[in-house]
């Protein structure tokens, strides 16, 4: 899975997309692991752009959960911004919403963890 | 297979209504009618049919127990929890007394509220009657008589009138019961677990609580796509969320809705049964969920052909 990245206002934003399904879930955590590996102090946030995400299943719920706890112990910044009309329900649905900081767009992210 | 059954759909611990849900209840249907008056009982039954479930019903608290009718002279029983003492006093009733029947009982695992309802199921009391308990667990007769013992029970297990045969039972293999094909798998939870596939000539019911789904286990999800396979109802533990099954409650041996969805569809089940129920749940809360894993079946759909999506309630009888 190519995740691309870009700084804006201090912030390293990747961009995720497609469909993070079971299978999927697992190139995620590989992807995933070399920008974690630098989320820590001193480094620029990690933010998830997730506007280019359809769809994302149980196991890619669980991968973001395991990333935003590894994050959290390095005390690192991590979050996820633009969700999809539909993926935001799956997460209000399985209450990911209330275990990861999610922002509704990356400029309002950007304002909250650039600063 | 006909229909099922289900006598007790609470998990952990038996809960029962309290004074102030059944008030809260009462405030929801007034204020809903609003000042309206009715003419007749059949008006006032209508506007009833209109009020949400969690206003008119409630899930109830007996912890688990599931019949499944067969329509054939033997019974089939999941789980002996303490919905087992309503289905043993209306089989007393349906059948009276002497009218020998045999049933066969289905044990998912060996925690208390999964057994705790064999001391009330009337028909072990009865001479004549035989009792067939079906399990995986090597201390499955231990478990059983353990709860029927001084201290912890006024009446000894040998007392007993019943005929009372154990059968322990291989894992992945069919075995012919009565007309039924039951397979057991063993699933992830403390102690060990067994879902049961049932499968007649029509139809396929499976029954799997007290799991935890390792969602990052792809084997693992191909057996239980597999297990689920074609099931025209997977009565399925959705007692968490799945935010909470994959971090606080991570290794607690339950699953979510969201698991329970995606795993039926992945296996082209036909019905989805949201059972062990949390005990801190109320039946607003347990009515949300319900509307939510619809929603979520409806979102994550595809071309698939729609998995129907109910919640199970003590008392709830699905016709195959
Ligand atoms: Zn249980
Ligand atoms: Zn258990």
């Amino acid at each position: 899975m190519h995740l691309p990245t870009r700084e804006q206002s201090g912030v390293l934003i990747v961009s995720v997309s497609g469909r993070i399904d079971h299978i999927a879930s697992e190139e995620f955590t590989k992807a995933l692991d070399p920008l974690l590996a630098n989320c820590v102090p001193g480094q620029p946030p990690l933010l998830l752009d997730f506007s280019g995400v359809e769809y994302i299943s149980s196991a890619g719920l669980r991968v973001l959960m395991i990333a935003s706890r590894r994050a959290k112990g390095q005390r690192g910044v991590f979050a996820i911004a633009a969700l999809q009309p539909l993926v935001q329900e799956v997460f209000a649905i399985s209450r990911f919403n209330l275990i990861m900081p999610c922002y509704v767009s990356l400029d309002a992210a950007c304002k909250v963890l650039g600063a | 297979m006909k229909k099922v059954c289900f006598w007790g759909t609470r998990g952990s611990l038996p809960v029962s209504l309290t004074a102030r849900d059944v008030r809260e209840k009462i405030i929801s249907a007034l204020t809903a009618a609003n000042g309206k008056s009715f003419k007749t009982p059949a008006a006032l039954n209508e506007f009833v049919a209109t009020l949400p479930f969690s206003t008119t019903g409630t899930f109830g608290g007996n912890s688990s127990c599931v019949e499944i009718i067969n329509g054939g002279a033997e019974h089939f029983i999941c789980d002996m929890g303490s919905g087992a003492r309503p289905l043993g006093q209306a089989k007393i009733a349906t059948y009276g007394v002497p009218n020998p029947q045999t049933y066969h009982i289905f044990i998912s695992h060996l925690h208390w509220d999964h057994l705790m309802g064999f001391p009330y199921f009337a028909p072990m009391y009865i001479p004549g009657n035989r009792i067939v308990i079906h399990g995986c667990h090597a201390r499955l007769e231990e478990a059983i008589r353990l709860q029927m013992r001084s201290p912890c029970f006024p009446v000894d297990y040998s007392q007993a009138g019943a005929r009372i045969e154990f059968d322990l039972m291989t894992p992945d293999k069919a075995h012919y019961i009565a007309g039924i094909n039951v397979t057991p798998k063993l699933q992830l939870h403390a102690g060990d677990s067994y879902g049961y596939r049932f499968e007649s000539i029509e139809r396929t019911v499976v029954y799997s609580t007290d799991c935890e789904h390792q969602l990052d286990d792809l084997v693992e999800r191909e057996a239980c796509v597999k297990f689920f396979a074609g099931a025209d109802l997977v009565i399925f533990d959705a007692m968490y969320s799945l935010a909470e099954a994959v971090s606080v409650k991570a290794d607690w041996g339950h699953s979510s809705n969201v698991v329970g969805v995606e795993l039926c569809q992945a296996a082209g089940a036909r019905r989805l049964a949201l059972f062990h129920h949390e005990p801190a749940h109320d039946d607003i809360q347990l009515n949300r969920l319900l509307a939510e894993t619809r929603r979520l079946e409806q979102i994550t759909r595809g071309d698939q052909p729609a998995l129907e999506v109910i919640s199970a309630y003590d008392g709830l009888t699905v016709t195959l």
